[in-house]
């Protein structure tokens, strides 16, 4: 393989990587505010058909993004709505709208079956675009990709640097606390759970208008992303910068599955396809396991040095979720 | 308040529910521009239209009413098990394996079938038991455990189909070679409706009402999945009961994955669970897991699935209307059960 | 600031949390607001601090009447309240932690933050890194950043709730230096506690509530026996003791050493016999429920042994504990104890034995029937029980417990009750204890102790006293031990000292 090919298949990966990027990170948003939104998987599917749908329509590619976030983020209303106020269990409805929203978007996408539709175009960027493989690399992708970058960027300065991001940080951690310092807790619940949701809806418009461009109903291969951008917020620790790196972990491992096939005759390509998934489950074992009650007590017998190492050890690699993710708040 | 008038007020709800769901359902068929009575009547005629049809309701019947069985074990004991879709075509790949080193064999069919279902249910349990492990000894979410597993049990699947199971010549998204005729479970005449399949479903569910009810196995799973603080402290194991949950639903899904390929497809297919197990898990929300009702309930799931098959012939629509309608059902119900809560609050104060 | 409570009601369903309470505290003062468990200190303090609002009752602030709405509101006012388990984010840093939810820009600049609080600290000689994790703080350090904090917001009021609960000696001496600076500085400081030795030492004025009333102020020096009196009022008849025999060793505990993350109890040995009762005293979170814990076998001894019956159960599961005769009776009877949502015939089949696969339901509901008339609760066997009350509820916890049983440990056996509730409770009790149980048992009550124990452990700041004679020990004594007053500084324990 040449060096030419190398790049601009890494290239492929970034833009992959995108949607990914987008729903993760929407995800993540939610999540550190103390709300799962487990729709994720229906909610990608949905806006891509809804965004691609209006693109086709009105042949207008920004529209159709936007309808796909609008999708996202009603979506995320129903969610909220459900269990900050009505206070059911975020799992079970998030659970039925991933699998409603997959059917509703099979459903109302049936008209637009294998149109043929507008396409993000790719924007290399002047100047930047002419660097030595970071160019091709980075720069000579479409504007959603562009975004993928900068949304990484924004979202870890705003959940990190930033006096709202702080506060979401504490609602998610400790409500109350979060409250007597003068938060609206269950106001800043339905905020960053529509605009997460948003993103996880743009993921949707950017496969069907870029990165699988077109809707092909039950064979556009869009199911199960979702899933995997859920999986892979826990990856990242609801870290936007762990997150990205989780989706071009992902997003590589696909690509060397397709790449390295013919040159491994021995292991069928499925087997490369979802290594990422047992892969995600080791990681989630390794970041989990140091809660469990057992480690606990094997380390209690222990002699002393070891068990303090060992504790550290197993605390550094620990992801522990917000505290209060998928708790209501219910102020005195 | 008395009991008899909160239970109106709850049916009250429930009938808000429904209604909502179809008026749901009927604003997105108007939006697509199809015929909302049309739509429905097809769903009906192409459910109960005849015997036959109704006969096809029955075959989709069997295996959701096995997943839906097993998930009031997980749910008893508080878990979400959605890995079972991967123990359900655990249990296909397993059967589907004995049937194969056993097919030339020479032994009599009615022994290698049921030898057959027993490897589907170990191969259930043994992936249940996987994100059972997972869940208790290695703290990982049952969901997102079980999920991965999901996606696992699918390639592993297309490998076998497109690998070491691949038919004589190329491999291809049709499956294995079928199975000759006498490893299929025996079919009512002029129907692909298996009498022993039902049979199966019945008795399990049957099995399953009388453990959870009556036994201290499930009076101990209700407490843990109530309680788990509580149960724990009163001396109840309780990582052995979440275990004993997982491996008992994974095996009535492996159940329902041999019942797919003993008695429907009579071979490995890719997408062999058909959405059964995520389709259970709908229904036993949808009944708020009270055994009692997982028949009527699975049953008019499954016809509104076999229903809505017609639905692209004739109208041109496409038959996920079915998971549409099943969808908003289970939605507006956990949202109305929501709002009578918040009513009755607001009622109390 | 000048603050002042003027005739403050506050209702909880029939419970009179705070009645007609009447308080002036000028600015510049560290008035304690003295009480037992439950004698309305928070429910007052949660009224001032916005946390809920008054029934009936004005707040003047330096004169002006004033409405607070909620915690962020109270501190607009000038009114900071620093909680017992400091309302922080634990995996946050700490200069995180002090961002959140104050005010200025959206980005705020971290490098002034950072030097103007370096400042601020060490006006108080503080030496917290600011840019550590939350968690890896001590509790004192924690304590140390909440009023840093409030002060940075301008509190000029800060309640501070039984801060020295879980914090070390050196940094009490640092809490209370800091609290005097802030008192020279006209801040006005209050101070909840039980603890008198503390109240002793730092404030300039007391106030002693007892349930939910204001039952008297007193201004140093302080007549500790007076306030004993004030805070536990007039000693309640319970009835003759009963006397049990004792028989053979059913605990022993040789060199034991438990550890969390907020203490370490060393080297205590002990030996607990059939139908004795231990009463662990102390005020909550000094260490009783972790040693009560192990000894349930729910943690395991870091040192030291553990006999039950002559068989070392050291480091055995809290399973083999429980088939073993021992039972624990948490005292969060809703999230510990019962579960809500089963009847109580199904509670007394999941704690009573199982000798074939099936429940014969008909004989399980004569014989819940037979318990229920036994212990006398209120409810059927089809009752479930989060529709009992809490005297039901706590019957019930005991209704529970298999016969025979070598130990119960108990916590807070009558918390919550009426007086015949508890004295019925205790009968049963006595009655296990007959039957050869030892009971250990964790109260704040200390009529309670007293009169039901032979023996006594009080627990202080994670020390252990010798087991004290329930007989020959008065309400006072052991009100100052709990308080801290009277233990050796170093050196061996000599009893004779506590009075």
């Amino acid at each position: 393989m040449t060096t030419d090919s190398i790049l601009l298949g890494l290239a492929g990966v970034l833009a992959a990587a995108a949607p990914i990027i987008f729903a993760a990170i929407g995800e993540t948003l939610a999540e550190r505010s103390g709300v799962i939104n487990l729709s994720v998987n229906g909610t990608i599917l949905l806006a891509a058909m809804g965004g691609f749908a209006v693109a086709v329509t009105i042949d207008n590619l920004l529209l159709g993004c936007l309808a796909g976030m609008l999708v996202g983020a009603l979506v995320a209303l129903v969610v909220a709505f459900s269990s900050i106020t009505l206070r059911q269990s975020q799992v079970a409805v998030g659970f039925v709208l991933a699998l409603m929203c997959r059917d509703l978007a099979y459903f109302l996408g049936n008209p637009y079956m294998g149109l043929s539709g507008p396409r993000i175009p790719s924007w290399p960027i002047p100047v930047l675009s002419e660097i030595p493989i970071l160019g091709p690399l980075l720069f000579r992708q479409d504007i959603l990709t562009y975004l993928s970058y900068v949304l990484i960027i924004v979202a870890w300065l705003w959940i990190f640097k930033t006096r709202p991001g702080l506060i979401l940080q504490g609602v998610g951690e400790r409500p109350a606390a979060a409250f007597v310092r003068g938060a609206n807790v269950n106001r800043t619940r339905y905020l960053y759970t529509i605009l997460g949701g948003a993103l996880v809806g743009l993921a949707g418009p950017t496969y069907s208008l870029s990165v699988k461009a077109g809707w092909k109903g039950t064979i556009s291969g869009l199911d199960g992303i979702g899933w995997i951008a859920l999986a892979i917020t826990i990856f990242g620790g609801w870290n936007p910068i762990r997150v990205a790196f989780g989706a071009y972990l992902f997003a590589l491992l696909q690509w060397l599955g397709l790449v390295l096939q013919p040159s491994l005759p021995g292991i069928p390509s499925q087997v490369l396809q979802v290594a990422p998934f047992p892969l995600m489950i080791l990681a989630l074992l390794i970041v989990n396991i140091g809660n469990t009650e057992w480690v606990e007590r094997v380390l209690a017998t222990l002699p002393e040095s070891a068990r303090k190492l060992i504790a550290r050890l197993l605390r550094s690699l620990r992801a522990s979720p917000p505290a209060s993710l998928g708790v209501p708040f219910e102020q005195e | 308040m008395t009991r008899n008038k909160s239970r109106w007020i709850n049916i009250s709800f429930q009938f808000a529910a429904i209604l909502l769901a179809l008026l749901f359902t009927t604003i997105i068929l108007l939006f697509s521009g199809a015929p909302p009575l049309q739509a429905y009547a097809n769903i009906i005629n192409g459910s109960i239209g005849s015997l036959k049809k109704f006969s096809d309701v029955l075959v989709a019947w069997v295996p959701l009413l096995l997943t839906t069985t097993g998930l009031l074990v997980t749910f008893t004991a508080g878990l979400w098990n959605i890995g079972i879709e991967g123990q359900i075509t655990l249990g296909a790949i397993f059967t589907t394996g004995l049937l194969r080193l056993f097919q030339d064999s020479g032994l009599p069919p009615g022994l290698i079938l049921i030898l057959a279902m027993l490897a589907g249910m170990l191969g259930g349990a043994l992936w249940a038991s996987l994100a059972g492990a997972l869940k208790t000894f290695g703290g990982v979410n049952e969901i997102f455990g079980g999920l991965g597993l999901n996606f696992v049990a699918t390639a592993l699947t297309l490998w076998l189909i497109f690998g070491p199971w691949k038919r004589p010549g190329i491999g291809s998204m049709s499956g294995t070679e079928p199975f000759p005729n006498h490893l299929w479970l025996p079919m009512i005449s002029g129907t692909r409706l298996s009498i022993w399949a039902v049979i199966i479903g019945i008795i399990a569910l049957a099995v399953i009402y009388i453990v959870l009810r009556g036994s201290y196995f499930g009076l101990r799973l209700k407490a843990v999945g109530k309680n788990i603080r509580s149960s724990f402290l009163i001396g109840i194991p309780t990582s052995r009961y979440m275990m004993s949950a997982f491996i008992l639903c994974g095996a009535l899904a492996g159940l329902a994955g041999a019942v797919q390929v003993t008695a429907v497809y009579h071979r490995l297919i890719p997408s062999i669970s058909s959405g059964y197990g995520y389709l259970g898990l709908l229904v036993a929300m949808l009944i708020n897991y009270k055994a009692l009702l997982v028949i009527p309930v699975s049953l008019f799931f499954a016809a509104l699935n076999i229903g809505s098959i017609q639905l692209p012939i004739i109208l041109k629509l496409d038959s996920t209307l079915s998971g549409v309608l099943q969808g908003a059902l289970v939605l507006f119900f956990l949202m109305m059960d929501g709002v009578r809560q918040r009513v009755l609050r607001k009622a109390e104060r | 600031m000048h603050v002042e409570l003027i005739g403050i009601h506050k209702y909880f369903g029939n419970v009179h949390a705070s009645d007609d309470i009447h308080m002036t505290i000028p600015s510049g003062a560290i008035h304690a607001i003295l009480g037992e468990n439950g004698a309305g200190k928070s429910t007052l303090m949660k009224v001032l601090s916005g946390f809920i609002q008054a029934d009936q009752g004005e707040i003047r602030l330096d004169g002006k009447p004033v409405i607070i709405h909620s915690p962020a509101d109270a501190i607009h006012h000038g009114i900071g309240m620093l909680h017992q388990d400091p309302l922080d984010f634990p995996p946050m840093k700490v200069i995180d932690n002090f961002l959140v939810g104050s005010p200025g820009k959206p980005i705020p600049n971290r490098k002034n933050v950072i030097r103007s609080l370096e400042e601020l600290q060490k006006e108080f000689d503080f030496t917290i890194d600011l840019n550590a994790y939350m968690d890896t703080l001590t509790v004192g350090e924690r304590q140390q950043l909440e009023i840093l904090r409030l002060l940075w917001l301008g509190a000029q009021v800060l309640i501070l709730d039984e801060p020295t609960t879980g914090i070390s000696a050196p940094q009490k001496v640092k809490l209370f230096d800091t609290l005097r600076i802030l008192a020279g500085q006209g801040k006005t400081v209050i101070f909840v506690s039980h603890k008198l030795e503390d109240v002793e030492s730092l404030c300039t004025k007391v106030s002693v509530l007892r349930r939910g009333k204001l039952v008297g102020e007193v201004e140093p020096p302080f007549d500790i026996d007076e306030l004993v009196t004030m805070m536990f009022g007039k000693v309640v008849s319970l009835g003759k003791r009963a006397v049990v025999e004792q028989g053979q060793a059913i605990l022993e505990l040789k060199h034991f050493s438990v550890e969390d993350y907020r203490m370490r109890l060393s080297e205590v040995d002990l030996q607990v016999h059939a139908g004795e009762v231990i009463g662990l005293a102390g005020m909550e979170g000094s260490g009783q429920l972790l040693f009560l814990q192990t000894c349930a076998g729910i943690h395991r001894p870091i040192t030291g042994q553990l006999m039950l019956n002559n068989q070392d159960l050291t480091g055995k599961s809290y399973h083999t504990f429980v088939n073993l005769g021992v039972r624990y009776v948490p005292a969060s009877r809703m999230e510990e104890g019962l579960i809500p949502g089963l009847s109580l015939t199904e509670h007394f089949v999941l704690a009573g034995e199982q000798t074939k696969p099936f429940v014969d339901w008909a004989a399980s509901e004569k014989t819940a029937d037979e318990r229920i008339v036994e212990f006398n609760i209120h409810g059927k066997p089809t009752t479930m029980v989060e529709d009992l009350s809490g005297g039901n509820q706590q019957r019930a916890l005991l209704a529970l417990l298999r016969t025979p049983l070598s130990l119960i440990l108990m916590e807070h056996p009558t918390r919550g009750l009426d007086v015949e509730s508890s004295i019925y409770i205790w009968s049963k009790l006595k009655e296990r204890c007959r039957q050869g149980s030892a009971i250990l048992f964790i109260s704040a009550d200390l009529d309670e102790i007293l009169h039901y124990s032979d023996r006594i452990l009080v627990f202080y700041s994670g020390k252990v006293s010798p087991p004290l004679n329930a007989m020959e020990t008065t309400v006072d004594q052991l009100g100052q031990l709990i308080g801290g007053k009277g233990w050796p500084s170093t050196g061996s324990w000599q009893p004779a000292e506590a009075g």
